[in-house]
């Protein structure tokens, strides 16, 4: 009798394992579900290249889609180069001391600072201090330095994964320590760090927070001129075509549109990262 | 004569400019720390500290009599980050069990890149989400007015925290060595027992730090959170009262406000108090990590 309510308990445990795994599956898929079914309409030639029109009700997307690439892209500028460099010298100059372990706890606290705090820094240090005014340049540097964690970490386990080996036949031709890394090192562990820069530049993509104070404008008429202009963006776009447009339920169409292209624009990078890992690893096996 | 050696110098010069984006972090990380601390202390210069940290009310744009309480927006980041803590630590801590010790070889290559998939949505979009799809339906379930409430910011917010507490509790319960598993084999046990006495209780230090870190980003998340959670700046009594937690207020009012004034400041003693909670609860969550990972090698 004991023995069975036991294996009851038990059985009831393996279910509640099994049921989480499904909620974890179930809520990216009940996200893109609706997302996709009400925003698939709104997806045209005209959406993705023209200007909004009419209060933002109509026309497209493009100054937003623009102006979140070249955020973005000036965002990986500044993180791309200070993170794979962090990660070499974390990885293959570093030695185990107390300064080594301070940047480590500096790393993981940046990667907790909220996107909120970011905000409030870029604001201050870019838009104030060095007085760049409210424009792409401090927001991409704000986003460029928020996103530094991710492309370090993901760098450093790519120059984890070679063969300490490599290392040594270089130095074995009379490499200096940059030659070996130059040669042997950077070329076997390219493909995950380009996993890194592409996960670090998908989110730099997808934030709001940190460009609310540093540079993204509600309407715009025409694109960016320079770095120093404001700029539109797509999740800016969608937080105000969902939460502040005059008409909302007008603007809702829209606003499946925006987070349609957003969500696919985000995820894309990431399956690309993740089948890129998946292709490095599997020739590894090989 | 003696040559001069370039490669030498070379190397020397890089690995100094490598030293130097290490050091980046650090900068960076004191950076925000002391430009918010700094905006935020002329605020401290006109409102008593006390004021912050002990009343309630936050209304600033009073004509008669500003208040600056902070307690009720602390009070709205509390019952979301309990409440999103409370669906996303078992959710989480089972997903990563189910996925560390059941799951067929197949299965972990489906789930993973679902998991980070998970972990890449924009907040932006889980608000929206939270505002079109997940709103209407509590609004309904419930019979409440509105479905944008504390319930539906925890349970967006959740989400967000889900991907961090796996993969690190998954990476946990991947270190317990195998040796612990069989000598629990050896001694009759069943799978579920050894699960429950042997790798949980050993893999529990990395469980509690993913969850501290998921804590973490619940705390700061912002966009979620302002458009999913009502957004109403007054004293929650039930988690289906709208809230506003503290990186909402921060958000909304930082782009309204008049520089330089006792509000704009302010906020910055927002932001300052929002950075000091993430910092100490990431550096216990690193701490502990460091001292497992260390300990097994």
């Amino acid at each position: 009798m004991k023995l069975k309510f036991k294996k009851f308990i038990e059985l009831f445990w393996w279910l509640f394992l099994f049921a989480s795994v499904n909620v974890t599956i179930l809520s990216l898929f009940v996200i893109l579900y609706f997302i996709i079914k009400n925003g698939i309409n709104k997806i045209s030639f005209e959406f993705l290249f023209s200007a909004p029109k009419k209060g933002m009700l109509e026309g497209g997307i493009f100054p937003q889609l623009f102006g979140t690439f070249l955020v973005t892209l000036i965002s990986g500028l500044v993180s791309v180069p200070l993170g794979i460099g962090c990660a070499i010298y974390l990885n293959e100059y570093s030695k185990e001391n107390i300064l080594t372990r301070i940047i480590r706890i500096a790393i993981r606290n940046l990667s907790g600072v909220p996107s909120i705090v970011f905000g409030l820094f870029g604001f201050l240090l870019f838009v104030q201090i060095f007085n760049f005014g409210m424009s792409l340049i401090s927001a991409g540097l704000t986003l460029g330095i928020m996103t530094l964690p991710i492309i370090i970490s993901v760098s450093e386990e790519a120059l984890k994964g070679v063969p300490i080996y490599y290392r040594e036949i270089a130095y074995s031709f009379g490499a200096t320590k940059w030659q070996a890394i130059k040669t042997a090192v950077l070329p076997y562990a390219l493909p995950g760090i380009l996993t890194g820069i592409i996960i670090g530049l998908s989110r730099a993509a997808g934030e709001t927070a940190p460009i609310l104070f540093t540079g993204v404008a509600f309407y715009l008429p025409y694109l960016p001129k320079s770095i120093f202009s404001q700029f539109m963006a797509l999740p800016y776009h969608l937080y105000i075509m969902s939460t502040q447009h005059h008409s909302l339920s007008k603007a809702r169409p829209v606003a499946y549109g925006t987070a349609l292209v957003l969500i696919i624009l985000v995820l894309m990078l990431n399956l690309y990262a993740i089948i890129l890992r998946y292709k490095k690893r599997k020739i590894k096996l090989e | 004569m003696k040559k001069i050696n370039f490669n030498k110098i070379e190397d020397k010069i890089l690995e100094f400019l490598f030293f130097l984006s290490g050091f980046f972090v650090i900068l960076a990380l004191s950076g925000i720390f002391l430009l918010v601390l700094k905006t935020a202390l002329q605020a401290l210069k006109n409102i008593p500290i006390s004021e912050f940290l002990f009343k309630f009310y936050w209304n600033p744009t009073s004509y008669t009599k500003p208040t600056y309480g902070m307690l009720s927006m602390i009070m709205g980041t509390f019952i979301i980050t309990f409440f999103a803590l409370l669906f996303a630590i078992p959710i989480g801590i089972a997903s990563a069990i189910f996925i560390s010790e059941i799951a067929s070889h197949k299965f972990k290559e489906f789930i993973k890149p679902i998991i980070e998939l998970l972990a890449a949505i924009p907040s932006v979009v889980l608000g929206f989400f939270g505002i079109v799809v997940l709103g209407p339906y509590l609004a309904k379930i419930f019979n409440l007015n509105t479905g944008l409430n504390a319930l539906n910011g925890s349970i967006l917010v959740s989400i967000i925290a889900l991907p961090t507490i796996i993969s690190i509790s998954e990476d946990a319960l991947n270190r317990v060595p195998k040796s612990y598993e069989e000598a629990s084999y050896a001694l009759g046990a069943t799978k579920f027992q050894t699960l429950l006495k042997i790798k949980i209780p050993s893999a529990m230090s990395g469980i509690i730090s993913g969850c501290l870190l998921g804590m973490g980003r619940i705390i700061g998340e912002t966009m979620t959170v302002l458009m999913a959670a009502g957004c109403a700046a007054s004293i929650p009594k039930s988690i289906f009262d709208p809230v506003r937690p503290m990186t909402a207020t921060i958000a909304i009012e930082l782009g309204e406000v008049a520089f330089n004034t006792d509000h704009y400041y302010a906020l910055f003693v927002v932001g300052l108090v929002l950075f000091i909670i993430t910092f100490i609860i990431n550096l216990i969550a690193d701490m502990i990590l460091y001292k497992y990972q260390h300990s097994r090698r």
